[in-house]
């Protein structure tokens, strides 16, 4: 099952920028949270912090509390421990490229200590099912490398490769930007059965895919979250003048 | 990302829906003056007014329609065209509900003119204004101006229950006097529904401005 995050005063820097500015929300189990804004402002920094990726620059610097559960990530986890709960899907479909289908899935297993070869070709597969891409893959997905598929299978197998190590949360920074649009459908169609499982979170610059898949959407502007609301509140009639002058294409 | 041109397209609708505005006004207005001096030639007028305003409702929906496929409007924009689709059908019926006031004015010739104890020109006078009200709303985006017209539509009700009893009530008395009567109820009638089109457009105006559903006295918004 998925969990539910809650994020209190959040800050972000990278070096002297203050690049969020005290973030609030709650972002509910199992429903798909969607965040927009223009380019720059603070929504792919703000799900970077969200399984302690941001730190990994070693400018970068996070104050505040995000809790997983009941669990605050940045005081009572490691950040190894912390991305083994939170999985990740980037713009750019990265599979390991001279790793196989299989052994791209079962990377991470194997980082975890899972060595059994029948235990192994059941979560693989599982999860290659889970991402939508098993019965197009189920006669080369041990023979055949990962960088020989399709743009929008390479981005199934990069979901299947998070969803092996068993998350709670997905965060999905553009999963979609690269994509055909019958790949991008297959991606949303699987992000709406994923939201059972678990809890998604979904950076997009495409306002019509966050109004499809996303129950809550929030609108990041120059650092801040302006709104949080529900997904209808916010396409049809937002509360902040700033929400609706970039949904409707006033400024951006 | 701004959108100049699908902006440009929706001032380009927005006028187009004030033309309709227009059309159907002046027929409105020519109804009732053609009532005021009982003059058929302005009742011709009014219906061959009728097929223009219905193909301009078309041409309106057509536009929106367009406007939804192409663009995917959000929020206020999306408001707006919803609003603009459903004014525009009201200011059809406005059109429909003139020519059937000149159909009952051109009856109204073919019998011996009557003096009927009732004040069509005063329930004529508050449903145009309604309707004017409405659309300087419309024009001006003014939700409060449009809450003012709600407030006119129970003194227009009123008028018109009274201007039935007392027609009714002639009817009983003067039998003879029947088709003026009837005539003139249905003018009256004709009016009062030109008053709730004014209604509905105030609505449409509220929740385009606000996004607030006032219909059957809901306040969601």
């Amino acid at each position: 099952m998925g969990a539910g995050i809650e994020v209190q005063n959040l800050n972000a820097w990278y070096g002297s920028t203050h690049t969020l500015h005290d973030i609030n929300l709650k972002i509910p189990a199992n429903q798909a949270t969607a965040l927009i804004g223009p380019s720059g402002c603070g929504k792919s920094t703000f799900v970077r912090c969200l399984n302690r990726m941001h730190e990994t620059n070693p400018i970068a610097r996070v104050t505040g509390t995000v809790k997983l559960g009941d669990l605050d990530i940045y005081n009572d986890a490691s950040p190894a421990a912390i991305r083994r709960r939170v999985g990740m899907v980037f713009q750019r479909p990265n599979p390991f490229p001279t790793m196989s289908i299989y052994d791209n899935v079962a990377a991470g297993l194997r980082l975890g200590g899972i060595r059994k070869r029948k235990r192994l070709d059941e979560i693989v597969q599982h999860s290659l099912r889970r991402s939508a891409l098993w019965e197009e893959v189920k006669d080369i997905w041990k023979s055949k490398s990962g960088a020989a598929l399709s743009g929008g299978q390479q981005q199934r197998l990069c979901i299947a490769r998070a969803l092996a190590i068993d998350p709670e949360v997905l965060l999905m920074d553009e999963p979609a930007s690269a994509l055909d649009p019958i790949s991008t459908a297959k991606i949303e169609d699987l992000i709406f059965e994923l939201k059972a499982d678990y809890t998604i979170v979904i950076v997009t610059h495409n306002m019509q895919q966050a109004a499809r898949v996303a129950e809550m959407t929030g609108f990041f502007l120059n650092g801040y979250l302006v709104e949080f609301d529900a997904t209808t509140k916010i396409f049809t009639n937002p509360t902040d003048k700033r929400t609706e002058d970039y949904i409707t294409g006033r400024f951006g | 990302m701004t959108r100049t041109r699908f902006h440009q397209n929706l001032d380009d609708l927005k006028e187009r829906l004030l033309v309709m505005a227009g059309m159907a006004e002046q027929a409105t207005q020519r109804a009732i003056e053609a009532y005021r001096v009982g003059d058929v030639s302005i009742c011709d007028l009014v219906m061959r007014s009728e097929p223009a305003i219905n193909r301009m409702e078309r041409d309106i929906d057509q536009m929106a329609l367009d406007l939804l496929a192409m663009e995917q409007p959000m929020a206020i924009d999306l408001r707006f065209i919803l609003s603009v689709i459903k004014i525009n059908a009201d200011l059809e019926r406005v059109g429909d509900r003139a020519v059937k006031i000149a159909e009952r004015v051109r009856d109204l010739q073919t019998v011996p003119a009557i003096e009927l104890p009732v004040d069509i020109p005063k329930l004529a006078m508050l449903a145009a204004t309604m309707v004017r009200n409405a659309l300087q709303a419309f024009i001006d985006g003014d939700a409060s101006m449009a809450e003012k017209v709600l407030t006119m539509d129970d003194e227009v009700d009123e008028l018109n229950r009274a201007i039935f009893r007392t027609l009714t009530g002639c009817i009983k008395a003067q039998p003879e006097h029947t088709q003026q009567a009837l005539n003139v109820l249905l003018i009256a009638r004709n009016l009062e529904r030109v008053g709730d089109h004014a209604t509905n457009i105030a609505e449409d105006v509220i929740f385009w401005v606000r996004g607030a559903d006032v219909r059957h006295h809901l306040a969601t918004g």
